[in-house]
């Protein structure tokens, strides 16, 4: 059987690119968590703080190793898979990257052999800084990356000469409209994916009998993080929609599965979002919910998908992940705030939120996947919306050449993932080093780290 | 500017690639030594690069970084040309890189599964590169020479990346791994030398300008010096590794500096063999080049980062410098 080569390179890009973010998705926010762990530590001298750091770093290391090694595939697949996008549009993207590998990923990658192995070489104020450094490099990379991202969602700041664009101002190319929004956006999303992702193992330990106060304090470090970051993050989103809204009226008329221009347009709640007949078929709707939402009026005029026949986004994929991502959202708040109320004080929380809370470990990456399909798969057909197609810059490979490499690599990944997956449960299965600090504690197992 | 700034950006990426074939190479050299030492020793060797490995693959990114940004016309070409090797160079690297932490995360029982994914890692992504190498210098071209004359390099590539394995190792363990890395240096010598002679016959033989540019007077009596003192160099470091009492009273370092020199010289060579073209034969620097605007916005970049990253990359080795000691994170 043959498939489209075109149709393969994305479906490559997008494997790749949906591996890789899962680990910045944890490492950006970890690296923070495992900063403030380093200060508690350092400002109280409290063991407790200098434990929950060891057993997390672990994690950040293996999730950091991951990101990069994801990370350089993708470097390549720029050239391997889109080489006309560096072509026509590398004037603007190279010096992007170029920040990004100058300022951050050296700064990251040479300062995490201090954090992760340096403790007893360095002084603890020293380590506290490589550990800074290793979490702000973090944050560079996102901003360098994001700033890119953006200005293919949004581009500004430039003029195009003979097909090829020419830069005009640096400063309205990376501070591009939907920038602010999507780095706000994204690096919330990290802490909060790193949220769950403490609270989640922690819990998970705590119903396994392998818990100590180390593990209780760094629960609550996550539950209480992602109480007040989700409502923020919410805001967030909403500012987020409403600038795409703005600039890309195509990408919000998919989200809603808004085929027809109207005034007073409906909220589609759930339905299915028929590309043929042009309708959304079993749609169940509030009346005027989407102008309300979005344009914050009753009345307001919504463009529709109609507008823009032959050039939006595919509408069921993309209705499909923003209502993912918004449900996931949605229980994110319910059970952070359930978990802020049942931990407050010296409260110890019930078996039930135990289990809410170990089933929600990655939820994050289900929320940051589905909200990166919204604004990826929402861009298209453009890959620099408005301006240049994807199918304008796609490499010319056999459609063989591209079935077993991509093959290789979902092989690949889903062996890495469940690896992945497999050490956390691992390492997190050992009994927790504080559980030893534990009143009257007795243990068959020896603590192992 | 529009002369300079293409110079200066192949020398950035020129010098990225240098750096990541020393630094990089001694980590990958130690992978593809794995399976040839025991349970301990193994622990000592992942040690021994523990703190480092991340931070040297970091330069491939910002040498193909460098080819991306300042010469994008010549990036699509280059890698839609290598795509086959740079997918299995990719699989290495990823595997190796996951396996390093997996080993020691991941359960005992699991731990030689990892060691071997390590190892095979390692190989994959040395014998990718030698492919790239073998391949780009005889012009990207897929002909039966070509193919063959990669496939060589492939081979023997991987021999120079043990070689400084080997050393690093000579640097950073004792007792009876440090013998061992005599043995293993010993017999990637000659690999080794294969691999440099053949990419110095096959650069010349690829292009007629390279030729007449090696073998023309008076430039070549100039240019001397570079086979010389690579020839020199290699006699050299097979007379050390004859004398392992220098070596274990901590000459081991000479080897590892030979082998930076051989490096250097190589890369010298290679770059006054190609340059000013960036596809031997097919497109020069200038036509690859970006916009100067973006090329000298970047440069700003360059200009303060480069040295700050030069210097705490030292600074991280000399924290972590002498014999390896176990890795703990705590």
């Amino acid at each position: 059987m043959e498939f489209d080569p075109f149709v393969l390179a994305r479906i490559q890009f997008a494997a790749n690119i949906s591996f890789h973010i899962l680990f910045p998705a944890i490492s950006i926010g970890l690296a923070w968590l495992l900063f403030y762990f380093r200060v508690r530590f350092t400002l109280s001298g409290d063991q407790l703080w200098d434990y929950t750091y060891n057993f997390w770093v672990k994690i950040f290391a293996l999730t950091f190793a991951l990101g990069v090694v994801s990370g350089i595939t993708m470097s390549f697949q720029f050239g391997t898979n889109w080489p006309g996008f560096m072509e026509k549009a590398g004037n603007i993207a190279g010096p992007l990257l170029g920040y990004e590998v100058l300022t951050a990923f050296f700064l990251e990658a040479s300062f995490l052999g201090i954090m992760l192995f340096g403790k007893n070489r360095v002084s603890n104020r020293l380590h506290l800084i490589a550990t800074f450094l290793v979490a702000f490099g973090t944050m560079l990379s996102a901003f360098w990356i994001l700033s890119l991202n953006s200005w293919m969602q949004t581009p500004a700041g430039h003029v195009i000469v003979n097909g090829e664009f020419m830069v005009e101002s640096w400063w309205e190319v990376i501070f591009n409209p939907s920038f602010p929004y999507r780095l706000a956006h994204m690096v919330i999303a990290s802490l909060l994916t790193s949220a769950f992702l403490v609270a989640g193992v922690s819990a998970w330990r705590a119903l396994k009998g392998m818990d100590g106060p180390g593990t209780w304090k760094v629960m609550k470090t996550g539950v209480v993080l992602a109480a007040v970051l989700t409502p923020l993050q919410i805001f967030v989103g909403d500012l987020h929609g409403l600038n795409t809204l703005e600039h890309q009226p195509a990408k919000v008329a998919a989200m809603e599965a808004a085929w027809e221009t109207e005034k007073g347009a409906p909220l589609v709640l759930f339905g299915w979002p028929d590309e043929d007949r042009r309708e959304t078929r079993w749609a169940l709707e509030i009346p005027k919910g989407a102008s309300l939402i979005l344009t914050h009026e009753l009345d307001g005029e919504i463009r529709g998908l109609n507008e823009f026949e032959g050039e939006h986004p595919p509408v069921a994929m993309v209705f499909w992940a923003f209502r993912i991502m918004v449900g996931m959202g949605v229980l994110m708040l319910i059970v952070s705030w359930w978990g802020g109320w049942s931990l407050r004080g010296e409260h110890k929380p019930g078996k039930p939120l135990l289990h809410v809370l170990s089933w929600m470990t990655f939820s994050g990456w289900v929320a940051v996947l589905a909200g990166w399909y919204v604004t990826e798969i929402g861009r298209q057909p453009w890959i620099v919306y408005g301006l240049l197609k994807v199918k304008d810059v796609v490499a010319d490979h056999s459609s063989a050449t591209l079935t077993g490499t991509l093959a290789g690599y979902l092989l690949l990944y889903v062996f890495l993932l469940a690896s992945y997956i497999g050490a956390i449960r691992y390492l997190a299965t050992k009994p927790a080093r504080s559980q030893a600090l534990t009143p009257g504690y007795t243990t068959k197992h020896a603590p192992t780290e | 500017m529009e002369y300079w700034l293409p110079v200066v950006y192949v020398s950035i990426m020129g010098l990225a690639l240098l750096v990541y074939v020393i630094l990089d190479g001694y980590d990958l050299g130690v992978g593809m030594l794995l399976p040839a030492a025991s349970e301990a020793e193994k622990d000592t060797m992942i040690a021994s690069i523990g703190p480092f490995w991340d931070a040297n693959e970091t330069w491939i990114v910002l040498g193909i970084g460098v080819l991306l940004i300042a010469f994008p016309k010549a990036h699509g070409v280059v890698l839609t040309a290598l795509y086959i090797p740079v997918t299995l160079m990719l699989f290495g690297l990823t595997l190796r890189g996951v396996a390093f932490d997996m080993r020691v995360k991941a359960g005992d029982k699991r731990k030689g599964m990892w060691n071997r994914a390590f190892f095979i890692g390692s190989l994959v992504a040395s014998m990718s590169q030698g492919w790239m190498l073998g391949f780009y210098i005889t012009g990207l071209q897929n002909n039966p020479v070509s193919l063959i004359f990669a496939a060589l390099i492939a081979i023997t590539l991987p021999a120079l990346y043990v070689m400084l394995g080997a050393a690093w190792l000579m640097m950073k363990t004792e007792t009876e791994l440090f013998n061992k890395a005599v043995k293993w240096a010993r017999i990637a010598l000659l690999p080794m030398g294969i691999c440099l002679l053949l990419v110095s016959i096959a650069t010349p033989l690829a292009s007629s300008v390279i030729a007449e540019r090696w073998f023309t007077l008076p430039a070549a009596i100039g240019l001397l010096p570079i086979p010389l003192s690579c020839a020199l160099v290699y006699f050299g470091m097979s007379w050390l590794l004859s004398k392992p009492v220098l070596l274990k009273r901590g000459w081991g370092w000479l080897l590892f500096g030979g082998l930076v020199v051989i490096c250097i010289m190589a890369s010298l060579g290679l770059a006054y063999s190609i340059f000013p073209d960036i596809i031997i034969g097919q497109m020069d620097i200038w036509t690859a080049a970006a916009a100067t605007d973006s090329l000298l916005f970047l440069l700003y970049g360059v200009a303060i980062t480069l040295p700050a990253i030069i210097g705490y990359s030292i600074f991280v080795y000399r924290v972590f410098h002498g014999k390896a000691t176990e890795l703990s994170y705590e």
